[in-house]
């Protein structure tokens, strides 16, 4: 036990000295940690509230952005970064997203999270799948994987609901970047999602329609409104009058309702946005739409009524596994064709709109979607807008966040070119004033010599003895290399990998004690094993690799992830 | 030329039809899952039909909240509601709400299993309904006196149709078949203080004819759907005849698209079974359903002052070659057989240059795409007008709707 105890310390000293090393190598890859002063030096900054600064300083100052502007005092503590040819943005808002609530198992109603009771419901009064008083800043767990990923697509922040069942729970702005769950909430709630989705035929308990899910929901506001005079009169005067009926469900929405929170509607084709304006006035709820993507038909209706959009940045796809036989109609085809031009519509007619990520699960393609907007006529800076102040200003959080201003949370996104560029790389970004940087996957100068696909077996010597990991690696054509490295410590994937001749390179992210720590093995391949180093915090170790026979690597993979 | 066609028992341009949990589910309404967009409304209009009653499905004793539409092809669906005509509530008996035809593996039966139960459920929701009337009366009562700090009853959704039946401010449009169902309705009306207007499908409607007459009460049937289900055994050809030599105001509804394409020939039939005359033949599928839905002051017949809701021919409209040529409502053109055939290959034309370009786009690779974006600015039609095809969609009879 103190043995161990003095290998830890020795190994954590051993750190400690790296890391002072490390201060003056250029290739830092600090990642996280506490928030620290960092000055970005000479950058185009594109602030989103003002016109873009040319060769610009922008100094964060723990978490806050204390100064922006072409000459800005840089103070002595600060980490200075060149920002020669680099773009400085704020960092963007997945404006409608469950990031950060890490997938629930399976359970037997759509979209994950409680559905329905054991008991079936016989009406609005047993409140089917509703559980308004869940939350997206309780519910976030640092253990959701797409956190970083999101990060490194350039995300910093996201409105984040939990999913399942019509009243799901009350969504919050998170910040992705934080040491405990509670770091990451910036402003809780925010809104309150719904869905009108059921599971669809009969026996489920109700409402099983579309029907059937409107008047329940429409209840649950009268319901609400009710139970606000009825509280007040009952406290009023209590003495010989039947007390009103405690409901959790009213309970949440009355004081949601009392602070004017955002009611999120979905509605994606005319016929919906259309109903979703009229229930907002039958509602009387201040409202905003999510979906949208037919909006090209109704935006200066939905203008009229100065209602917010969302719009779904997965355009709508041909299915996959679609009969051959069956033809799609005209307007399906016309609402696959003209739904990019959505934003550009909604712009046009002067109604505010954020983009939110839908289900699009690779980060990169959510810009990715948003240029075919561009393409279809959307101005850069309003589709830049739409993913940074809109959505703060739609979210009752531009106060703080959204552009890049003084006093505002240093959340920035810094690229090599304009954001929506199809050859732009995300150099990194800041969530409240923490540094990140993304990685982009490298691409081998060479063609690759062999295929390093299959399991490999790892084996160094660490200050603290010898280890071993597993590699699992899947090599494509072009050379790049992805998969996961395993070792006692867990199983992290591999961020950036590939094969060019015979020397490959593969980094991934390992929470070590210090946090999450860029590991990075380079050496040479020989068509049968591995050999090369190790680089962890600036220190280097010697590591070779085998590939046991198919049987035998089994089970040495899961000796190594023990 | 004669007046347009009013279907009074359809299921059309509704995003939902039924709310299956529950055996009284009069809080839904059709009103708020119209669907303008149901490719079926073009269909009908290009079968003559100006007006629809568009009725929940028949799952439940007491189901949800209907509405009279004009078939207004092209608009959104707060321009469809027939404007001032009576919402109704959808009512059903027999085989349906009991869920005779109809079990899910695993799931408990719903009540009601019977007939019995049937009438149950109904009674039971309108004295429930009542109660609920009587709490609002004395609460407004209490607060016309002057009394402060009273809380208010809650509002409830499923009870305020029902006591707008029993104000008469709302039709019952009750599904049913047998005449021992018929009469117990009749029945249950009269101990609540309702009416029933129409009772729909009424299959044995000849059987109790004379009672239905003298209630006043409507009926609104199929030509002769017959044996699709126990409870339509009895059903004959010389229904809508029979119960109209009765003095009973008879319809001829579609209860389907593909039906309601054709309901000048489902009224023809009469004058075959039950020697109808013409005119009388007409009248179900025109006067009559405008009585029986209240609209009959503006739709219904050709008269100076009424909506030019028109259906024009280019045979008698009874006989069996006959097509529809134009069909106006408020005296616009709706739909337009010419224009429609000179239409299609333009749409077929747009739909091959659409699935082609969409093709090219899903096969590119981002970097080939990138020299011809353009943003597409054709001017479109106000909505799509694909073809109608006759029998599209098989014939839902016997089903839940």
């Amino acid at each position: 036990m103190r043995l161990k105890l003095f290998r830890r310390c020795a190994f954590a000293l051993c750190m400690v000295t790296s890391l002072l090393l490390l201060v003056r190598l250029p290739l830092v890859r600090a990642q996280g940690g506490e928030p620290q002063y960092f000055a970005i030096r000479g950058a185009k900054v594109v602030p989103v509230s003002g016109p873009p600064i040319e060769d610009a300083t922008i100094v964060v100052s723990r978490g806050i952005i204390t100064a922006v502007a072409k000459d800005a005092a840089i103070p002595p503590e600060a980490r200075v970064i060149d920002g020669k040819d680099l773009t400085v943005y704020p960092g963007l808002v997945d404006a409608f997203a469950d990031v950060g609530i890490p997938a629930a198992p399976p359970s037997g109603g759509e979209g994950g999270g409680p559905r329905r009771s054991q008991e079936q419901a016989r009406g609005p009064q047993d409140r089917p799948a509703s559980t308004p008083w869940r939350s997206g800043a309780d519910e976030v767990n640092l253990s959701d994987k797409r956190i970083e990923s999101w990060r490194n697509g350039g995300f910093t922040t996201v409105i984040c609901a939990p999913k399942g069942g019509f009243f799901p729970g009350e969504a919050a702005v998170l910040n992705l970047a934080g040491e405990r769950a509670g770091d990451l909430v910036v402003k809780s709630p925010v809104a309150i999602p719904l869905s009108f989705q059921t599971s669809g035929g009969f026996g489920g308990g109700f409402p099983d329609s579309l029907l059937g899910v409107l008047a329940y929901i429409r209840q649950v506001w009268l319901d609400t409104d009710w139970s606000i005079k009825a509280q007040a009169l009952y406290e009023k005067n209590p003495r010989g009058v039947a007390r009103p009926r405690y409901d959790r469900t009213e309970a949440t929405l009355a004081e949601a309702l009392e602070n004017h929170a955002l009611v999120l509607i979905p509605a994606n084709n005319t016929v919906q946005l259309r109903r979703a304006i009229e229930l907002i006035e039958r509602w009387q709820v201040k409202g905003a739409i999510y979906g949208g993507q037919m909006g090209y038909e109704v935006a200066p209706e939905i203008a009229a009524k100065k209602l917010p959009v969302l719009v779904d940045l997965k355009w709508p796809d041909a299915e996959k596994d679609a009969d051959p036989e069956s033809k799609p109609s005209l307007r399906t085809l016309r609402f696959r064709d003209r739904s990019p031009s959505t934003p550009a519509a909604l712009a046009k007619a002067g109604v505010k709109f954020a983009f939110y990520s839908s289900s699009i699960t690779a980060p990169k393609n959510i810009l990715k979607a948003a240029k075919k907007s561009i393409d279809a006529g959307l101005s850069p800076d309003v589709a830049l807008r739409a993913f940074t102040l809109s959505a703060a200003e739609i979210f009752g959080v531009a106060d703080r966040l959204g552009s890049i201003e003084n006093g505002k949370i240093a959340n920035l996104v810094v690229t090599d070119g304009d954001l929506f560029g199809e050859k732009t790389k995300i150099k990194m970004a800041f969530v409240d004033g923490r540094l990140f940087e993304a990685h982009e996957p490298e691409k081998p100068k060479d063609p690759s010599e062999g295929d390093i696909t299959g399991k490999w077996k790892l084996s160094y010597t660490t200050p603290e003895g010898p280890e071993e990991s597993t590699a699992d690696l899947m090599m494509d054509k072009d050379g790049t290399i992805s998969g996961t490295i395993t070792s006692h410590r867990g199983t992290a994937n591999i961020i950036s990998g590939y094969l060019s001749a015979d020397k490959f390179s593969l980094t991934s992210n390992i929470v070590l004690d210090q946090g999450p720590t860029d590991v990075m093995f380079t050496g040479t391949f020989d068509g049968n094993s591995l050999k090369g180093s190790i680089t962890v915090l600036g220190m280097s170790l010697d590591f070779t690799g085998v590939k046991p026979g198919n049987a035998a690597s089994t089970t040495a993979a899961l000796g190594g992830a023990q | 030329m004669i007046p347009g066609i009013i279907d009074c028992h359809s299921h059309i341009a509704a995003e939902a039809i039924n709310e299956g949990s529950v055996s009284v589910s009069s809080m839904v309404n059709m009103e708020e899952v119209l669907d303008p967009d149901d490719i079926d409304i073009y269909r009908d209009l290009a079968g003559g039909v100006t007006s629809a009653n568009i009725l929940h499905g028949s799952a439940n004793s007491i189901g949800g909240q209907t509405l009279v539409i004009k078939l207004r092809w092209g608009q959104p669906a707060s321009k469809l509601p027939f404007e001032g005509a009576m919402p109704g509530i959808k009512f059903a008996l027999g085989e349906n709400p009991k869920r005779s035809n109809f079990s899910i593996p695993g799931q408990p039966r719903r009540y009601p299993a019977t007939r019995m139960g049937v009438e149950e459920t109904i009674r039971a929701a309108f004295s429930e309904a009542r109660d609920y009337k009587k709490a609002w009366d004395d609460y407004n009562k209490r607060v016309a006196a002057g009394e402060k700090n009273l809380i208010p009853p809650r509002r409830d959704l499923k009870l305020e149709p029902l006591v707008e039946v029993l104000e008469g401010k709302r039709y019952v449009h009750s599904h049913c078949y047998r005449e021992d169902e018929i009469l117990m309705l009749l029945r249950v009306a009269k101990e609540f203080g309702f009416k029933v207007r129409p009772f729909q499908h009424v299959l044995e409607g000849y059987k109790v004819a004379d009672e239905l007459a003298s209630a006043g009460v409507g009926a609104s049937t199929f030509s002769d759907w017959w044996a699709y289900k126990v409870e339509a055994y009895d059903a004959i050809p010389s229904n809508a005849a029979l119960m109209t030599r009765r003095g009973v105001i008879v319809s001829i509804n579609s209860d389907d698209a593909e039906e309601a394409t054709h309901l000048n020939q489902e009224a023809a039939k009469s004058m075959k079974y039950g020697s109808l005359s013409h005119d009388e033949a007409l009248k179900l599928v025109t006067l009559n359903p405008a009585i029986q839905l209240g609209i009959d002051k503006r739709v219904g017949s050709i008269d100076v002052g009424k909506d030019a809701d028109l259906a024009v021919y280019n045979h008698d409209p009874l006989s069996a070659y006959a097509v529809v040529q134009k069909t106006l409502i408020d005296g616009r053109v709706y739909f337009d057989r010419e224009k429609d055939i000179a239409n299609r290959a333009e749409i077929e034309k747009e739909k091959k240059a659409l699935t082609e370009k969409l093709k090219q786009a899903e096969k590119k690779p981002e970097e080939k795409k990138a020299p011809e974006k353009k943003p597409e600015e054709k001017p479109k039609p106000p909505a799509p007008t694909p073809t109608p095809t006759a029998a599209q969609g098989a014939a839902t009879q016997g089903g839940v709707r």
